[in-house]
């Protein structure tokens, strides 16, 4: 994969994959910012907000006209943590000039809306359309509101942030309901104009087009980009586990319990603790997968993650109430497995397979690279796909336990349903 | 194998029916790494009653997707852990209408493309194996019960059908599979898993002729008799206009749905489901006038949408998201469909609307687990989904209005809403 950076101007950098295979092509143009309680939500206020019409299609309508007349080229607001950043942003996939039945070049026009909409956004008396504004702050509310309504997302979220209260990687993505009430519109605009003039500017490209072509639709879409104090990437502190198990239990009206368990990793050896996660719980043929639901019928899911950047793992499971302590004692067990190396034959060669499958398959996905590549930028790594699946392949048994054996328990999360609540 | 060039899409296809009836596609696509195969039956959640050596059999709500599950087992162990240790990535879905079971992989394609092969045409359960799915599959339901998107739907197709198995959930209920035996699962697979109710097709850089070659050599050599069904017979009224349960939820949400026209089978089938979709997108589409409208008033958010979706013997279109005054977006959308049928689709809008479908049916062939997955409905239903350009050119905008005349009305309307408790 011939993918290569370079540096448009002070803090703006294009990261450019040429590929024909694709019937679109995407484009991303995503700010990257330091996570904090004070910004988070307001940050992540700004892409629906400037999505609401920029000076030259001031409102909806001319917007979804003029993209409806780029063959329904599509441009999604995003909103995501990178290790301890926030990146907000706009992902654009557009269909490949080659498929335009009227033969338009449809890169240029497309990379110019996306300047526009980070660069020009409609005003009225020097700030937001306060209509645009109420609106979309309304919208960003009930967002943050409805996260309740996704019983597993809002469980994994609570874990996080009681595991890591007191560290940037607690906050939500969105922030919270609190901060996004007291968002001022004139305060906004003002954080608005400092966003656009000091934070990294991290652009993507994935498409047949050549990259001075590119280089060229993206310098010129984004001139009017001012560039004044530009900040450098935060790299994330590793967590530090805790001495005791911190153990939260919330009731909620569910009918199906929620068990979430975080865990801290000494060990800074990434690769390990990585194809460890896999064999632990990151796959459909995890440990966690195979006993936990497979053999015990316990749950519906059980599965792991690795937050790399976090240095930490956190499980997530659906269970019947009445199985909490059965569901926590194998998790445990399971962990410890990992841990001695007691595995059967095919498990560690089936982790291997299942993250290089992974990495060999990203180039087969242009949102996958884009994710991928963005991650890689917000938190200063540079290594590429085939970088990571070279160390995978090459990480022997006996470093993977020992790293496994730094994991251990920090916060266990229990949703649990009402009738049981004293 | 016959080849077929889509040449406005930049697409091929190679087909071949084997003797003993199953269908084979394959999808070129050089340049990718990754390979993927989808092997399906026509047997889905609506396939509760059906005739099997000339009986007919009654079924438990869920039966479909508990074979899904059990799949799996074989002989040996289990099919997941086969393909895992060639690093695929294996999984399967059960829908109103088809059981799929696909994987995709780097490496070893051929490998576990016999594996996949293998284990969906050899059934092997045990009267233990099938009582211990009962929790597994338990718990899956209590987790889609607790989630309001599927409250919603569910209930607005049991609002929208009285006698049709669209009514009935995919899954089942804890206590319909509770009824399911070793016994019923045989009966189930010896049915529908015959080569002649399947398609295999497989995308990716592969040798059609070596696919095909595989399959001759894996599967059945025999097919299986067409299997009679029964989706009940179904009236043209709604069941119940409307619809509203108490959840734990911070924000209310809505759906609200029009009984449609059943679809054909054959080229039509394409038409109307891609007519549909632009009726819909015509109707409240994100650039739509009346989204543009409500979006502006704050009676919607970006959690709006809506579909049209055609399933065996029923057709509906539905749209909801977060809302706080469902009654009155609900009636907005049946004025403006009155207000569009009577001739108030402008034609800049309109071209507006049908490039942009183009653009999206185009952007959709990125998407392997998508191309196999319509030329499977497209199978089914005897249609050929890679012929959406020349079918959206005989799409007009007379049909668009004719379509929301006959069925975007008062009669048809159900409306399913979840409020905060």
């Amino acid at each position: 994969m011939e993918v290569t950076r370079t540096k448009l101007a002070e803090g703006v950098y294009l990261t450019f994959h040429p590929a024909q295979k694709f019937k679109t092509s995407l484009l991303s143009a995503q700010l990257v910012t330091p996570l904090r309680w004070e910004t988070a939500s307001a940050c992540a206020l700004l892409p629906s907000l400037l999505r609401r019409g920029t000076v030259s299609c001031p409102d909806l309508g001319a917007l979804s006209a003029r993209l409806d007349g780029l063959y329904g080229a599509r441009i999604d607001c995003t909103v995501r943590k990178k290790g301890e950043n926030q990146c907000v942003g706009f992902v654009a996939s557009l269909i490949d000039d080659s498929y335009a039945p009227g033969g338009e070049r449809l890169l240029e026009p497309v990379a110019a809306l996306l300047g526009e909409l980070v660069c020009d956004p409609v005003t009225e008396r020097g700030r937001f359309v306060p209509a645009y504004f109420d609106s979309e702050k309304a919208n960003l509310i009930d967002a943050i509101r409805s996260i309740l309504n996704d019983k597993r997302e809002y469980a994994d979220g609570r874990l996080l942030r009681e595991m890591c209260a007191g560290e940037a990687y607690g906050i939500p993505r969105l922030g919270d309901g609190k901060s996004a009430e007291r968002i001022q519109p004139q305060k906004l605009y003002a954080m608005y104009r400092k966003l656009i003039g000091s934070a990294r500017l991290e652009l993507f490209y994935s498409g047949s087009a050549g990259r001075e072509r590119v280089e060229q639709a993206l310098r010129a879409a984004f001139s009017a980009l001012p560039r004044e104090d530009v900040q450098g990437i935060a790299p994330a502190a590793a967590h530090s586990a805790r001495e005791s198990v911190h153990t939260v239990t919330e009731a909620l009206d569910v009918t199906q319990g929620k068990l979430g368990m975080g865990f801290a990793c000494g060990s800074g050896d990434h690769t390990a603790l990585l194809v460890g996660n896999t064999l632990f719980g990151g796959s459909s043929n995890s440990k966690l997968f195979l006993n936990v639901r497979e053999k015990l019928s316990l749950c519906y899911y059980a599965s792991s993650v690795y937050h790399r950047q976090k240095g930490i793992i956190t499980v997530s499971s659906g269970i019947e109430f009445e199985n909490y302590q059965r569901a926590y004692d194998e998790i445990c067990a399971q962990l410890e497995a990992v841990q001695l190396g007691r595995l059967d034959g095919w498990e560690l060669d089936g982790a291997r397979s299942t993250l290089l499958n992974a990495y060999a398959s990203m180039g087969d996905s242009q949102g996958k690279l884009e994710n991928f590549f963005l991650g890689q930028a917000a938190t200063g790594n540079h290594e590429t796909p085939e970088d990571l699946a070279a160390a995978v392949r090459e990480v022997a048994p006996e470093r993977i336990f020992a790293a496994m054996k730094t994991v251990s328990l920090d916060t266990v999360y229990f949703l649990r349903g009402k009738e049981m609540a004293e | 194998m016959k080849q077929t060039f889509y040449k406005r899409i930049g697409e091929s296809v190679y087909r071949e029916t084997l003797p003993n009836g199953l269908q084979i596609c394959v999808v070129p696509k050089p340049g990718y790494a990754k390979r993927y195969a989808f092997f399906a039956t026509r047997y889905g959640g609506m396939d509760i009653r059906f005739q099997l050596d000339g009986k007919w059999l009654d079924t438990p709500a869920g039966i479909a997707h508990y074979l899904e599950h059990k799949m799996f087992d074989t002989k040996e162990g289990n099919a997941l852990q086969e393909l895992a240790k060639n690093g695929a990535e294996p999984n399967a879905f059960t829908s109103n209408a088809m059981t799929g079971y696909y994987f995709s992989s780097t490496e070893h394609f051929e490998d576990n493309l016999e594996i996949l092969l293998s284990f969906v045409s050899i059934p092997y359960f045990t009267q233990e194996s099938v009582a211990k799915e009962q929790g597994i599959i338990g718990q899956e339901i209590r987790m889609i019960e607790d989630d309001p998107d599927w409250q919603l739907y569910a209930r607005m197709t049991r609002a929208l059908y009285s006698r049709s198995t669209a009514r009935i959930p995919i899954a089942g209920t804890v206590e319909s599979i509770s009824h399911i035996t070793a016994e019923t699962l045989y009966d189930c697979h010896k049915a529908f898993y015959t080569p002649s109710n399947m398609i295999l097709t497989v995308v990716g850089d592969v040798d059609p002729i070596h696919i095909a070659d595989i399959a001759r050599r894996i599967l059945p050599r025999e097919g299986g008799p067409e299997i009679p069904r029964d989706y009940g017979e179904e009236p043209e009224a709604v069941f119940q206009k409307k619809t509203s349960l108490a959840m734990e939820v911070s924000v209310p949400q809505f759906l609200t749905a029009f009984k449609c026209r059943p679809p054909r089978n054959g080229e039509d089938y394409l038409r109307t489901s891609l007519l549909g979709g632009m009726a819909c997108d015509i109707l409240l589409g994100d650039s739509s006038p009346l989204y543009l409208r409500l979006y502006g008033e704050g009676l919607i958010n970006s959690s709006f949408g809506g579909d049209f979706e055609q399933l065996p013997g029923a057709a509906m279109l539905y749209a909801g998201g977060d809302c706080k005054d469902a009654g009155k977006v609900a009636s907005e959308i049946q004025a403006e469909a009155r207000r569009l049928a009577e001739g108030g689709i402008g034609e800049d809008f309109y071209q507006q609307v049908r490039r942009a479908a183009f653009g999206s049916s185009l952007r959709g062939l990125n998407s392997f687990e998508n191309i196999a997955v319509s030329l499977t409905e497209g199978y089914f239903h005897g249609y050929d989904p890679l012929r959406f350009p020349q079918v959206f050119e005989t799409i007009t905008k007379d049909d668009i209005a004719s379509f929301l005349r006959e069925n975007i009305a008062e009669e048809n309307a159900v409306l399913s809403e979840i409020v905060p408790k």
